[in-house]
């Protein structure tokens, strides 16, 4: 009798331990916290490192006291925009990730699924091989709408039926899509250099940026999206209890959805936009995040929102530094940095689940 | 009153006495002859359609080899490889996806799973961007690139036996840092080098020779047969493991037998043409709704692939002509179409 209940207390326990690593709100706050100084870190070197070598007087200088000089204008005009936009970037995709794991209860889901990489692609392709569009201000309008009309159409046969949207066909309808768009996306560019030539850039994902042009485009769209993933928090914590029961609790299963779709479109929508594919990011860190502070919504969130800005700023950071004089882009990175972690994850016996 | 349900109408077939005996499913065997027949017919079309029209009669006569002349030369040497290849590559891509499906138990699964594509292309992109070589450098280089990349999924997603899910998950992630490893690669390239690799990239049988078919069809020939022996084990396996060694099946080896087989398929489809997506993903499902059967099965499989790739380069070849477009491109978006129509079809049954 006492051996039957010591081992349901261990089981107990061992339940309680589950939910994450830090597993107090003290310890999920303090570590927090560091993320945030990291990520404060990981900014400045941002800044700092470059394929030119700029001492870090001189780079302080340029933030405060600029002088005109090539440093100064090399930190101004080049740096500080590529940062600022991977930390929007990289906030918006990992938010992105969050919201789309946490509605299709799938813990490998990528924004991707939505099919708006391929929409945004087939837009930019469309911009360059039909209307003779190549200004990175122009692209980013065309991959915005290619995201929005994409995602659209997906939830729309996702959603066609009775059953309507469960997440299994929202990810089917996504794989679909995006396998027309890409068909036609290479049959246009492979019919003309100048088209194919543009887009095998594009599709690398950089953040590289002249100026606040891109960053500011796509800002209004970030913060929206934000502020949508923020009121969804709650009812995303009620339907990872599954339907039936997120109803019983009073959660709107149909405006979550609604909502989580929008807020997802808006943040990777204005990413792919500015940045171009950028892979993994949004797959990767809400994992992590998971992995740190147990399934509360709420947390995964903050967590999120720190931890995705400092991995790509540091794989930014990883591509110009390993190719001197040279770059890598941060998409090649970021898969190179993410796909062992993905097949670590699947090595593992359990993945955080959902 | 209503009939006693007997199941599917089956009969049995005989050879030697009982020395050779099979149940033959009789909707089976009619869709896999309705499917080859169609098939035929597409590639005759094809045979005879383009910038020099033959009628059909002179096609038939061609092949028979009655043609003289310019008639022979067109249909024989230009036009019967690439029909003949699509047809034959179609048939190994159905088989290869039926038997990646089977395997991880999932409508989703197809060649591309294990990164055998994204590999090849790996493979293919060193030859045509460092190293400069003809088609047969680029198809080894292509098949090398490939089967390195399938080994070593199956190698990181082996824990105690290969599962499912987790060849999935590791097919993905090896496949995304490979497929960044070529976009690296194209950009570095000279532009008309980039552009040759990514026609080679998307699954092309423009420029395909008889000596070409001759050497797919010379592997294929035992390819197939191979295939075709194990779907007994194949279809036992998707009971389960415990159920299929109950039957007397060596589950993990049956297992790696039939991957060695299906990436072998895929293998010779790459390095003949390039990865030409969506047929092995497609062909099983479409073959399995048309007989009804519970499972995917092989040989319908095999039918419906071939019947899709010679479709599908027809309208490559005739699309957009004089320009002629991957073949892989147009199996890629046909098949994300038929995809969404299945998606809708489902929802409008519910």
């Amino acid at each position: 009798m006492s051996a039957v209940s010591a081992t349901s207390r261990d089981l107990a326990r061992q339940d309680a331990k589950r939910p994450g690593v830090a597993n107090s709100n003290a310890a999920r706050l303090f570590w927090l916290l560091v993320g945030v100084a990291v990520l404060l870190a990981v900014l400045l070197a941002s800044i700092a490192i470059g394929s030119k070598d700029i001492p870090i007087g001189t780079v302080i200088d340029a933030l405060f006291a600029y002088d005109d000089s090539d440093d100064h204008a090399i930190v101004q005009a080049l740096r500080l925009p590529r940062t600022a936009l991977g930390v929007t970037v990289g906030m918006a995709l990992g938010m992105a990730g969050a919201l789309i794991q946490a509605l299709t209860r799938n813990p490998l889901a990528d924004p991707g699924i939505l099919g708006v990489n391929a929409g945004a692609a087939f837009f930019v392709v469309l911009a360059v091989g039909l209307f003779g569009i190549t200004s990175v201000g122009g692209y980013v309008w065309f991959a915005f709408l290619g995201a929005i009309v994409t995602t659209l159409v997906v939830y729309g046969i996702g959603s066609a039926g009775r059953g309507g949207a469960t997440p299994v066909r929202l990810t089917l309808a996504g794989v679909a899509t995006a396998a027309v768009l890409t068909g036609i996306s290479s049959a246009i560019s492979l019919l003309d250099p100048e088209t194919f030539d543009r887009m095998r850039h594009w599709r690398a994902g950089s953040l590289v940026t002249p100026g606040f042009e891109a960053l500011f485009a796509v800002l209004p769209f970030v913060a929206v999206g934000l502020a949508i993933a923020l009121l969804m928090a709650r009812p995303l914590n009620a339907v990872a209890l599954g339907d039936d029961l997120a109803s019983a609790l009073g959660a709107d299963i149909l405006r979550t959805r609604i909502g989580v779709v929008v807020a997802t479109t808006l943040l990777a929508g204005a990413a792919t936009a500015a940045a171009g594919p950028i892979g993994f990011v949004g797959l990767m860190v809400p994992h992590v995040s998971r992995w740190i502070v147990g399934p509360d919504q709420r947390w995964i969130f903050a967590y999120t929102a720190v931890l995705a800005p400092t991995l790509l700023l540091a794989s930014d950071i990883v591509g110009r530094v390993v190719m001197r004089p040279g770059e890598l882009q941060v998409g090649i990175v970021t898969a190179f940095v993410g796909a062992p972690v993905l097949i670590l994850l699947a090595r593992r016996r359990k993945v955080s689940g959902l | 009153m209503s009939a006693i349900d007997f199941g599917r109408p089956v009969r049995a077939v005989r050879l030697f006495g009982d020395a050779v005996s099979h149940r033959l499913d009789v909707r089976t065997v009619a869709v896999c002859l309705a499917l080859a027949a169609l098939a035929l017919v597409v590639a005759l079309v094809t045979l005879a359609s383009g910038d020099f029209q033959v009628a059909l009669a002179d096609v038939a006569g061609a092949l028979l080899g009655q043609a003289e002349g310019r008639i022979r030369m067109v249909v024989l040497e230009w036009r019967l490889p690439r029909t003949a290849l699509a047809v034959l590559l179609g048939a190994a891509l159905g088989l290869a996806g039926a038997i990646f499906q089977s395997l991880t138990r999932n409508p989703l699964g197809s060649p591309d799973i294990i990164g055998f594509d994204a590999g090849a292309y790996t493979g293919a992109l060193v030859i045509i961007t460092l190293v400069g070589g003809g088609y047969f450098a680029v198809a080894g280089g292509a098949l090398l690139g490939g089967l390195l990349t399938a080994a070593l999924v199956y190698v990181l997603a082996y824990r105690r036996g290969v599962q499912g899910f987790r060849l999935i998950i590791v097919g993905i992630g090896v496949s995304a840092m490979l497929t960044s490893l070529n976009t690296w690669m194209l950009l570095r390239a000279k532009l008309e080098v980039a552009m040759a690799a990514a026609i080679w990239g998307a699954g092309s049988l423009n420029g395909m020779t008889l000596e070409r078919l001759g050497y797919a069809g010379l592997i294929l020939a035992v390819l197939v047969p191979l295939a075709l022996a194990m779907s007994r084990p194949m279809a036992q396996l998707e009971l389960g493991d415990d159920a299929a060694r109950a039957m007397g099946v060596n589950a993990e080896r049956s297992r790696l037998a039939l991957l060695v087989v299906g990436v072998a398929l895929t293998a010779t489809v790459t390095a003949t043409a390039g990865p030409i997506g969506f047929v092995a993903l497609a062909a099983p499902q479409l073959a399995r709704r048309l007989t009804g059967s519970a499972g995917v099965a092989m040989l319908p499989a095999a039918a419906m692939g071939a019947l899709l790739l010679v479709s599908a380069d027809y309208l490559a070849q005739r699309a957009f002509a004089p320009t002629q477009l991957p073949v892989g491109i147009v199996t890629v978006s046909l098949g994300g179409v038929y995809f969404a129509w299945l998606l809708l079809h489902e929802a409008r049954r519910q």
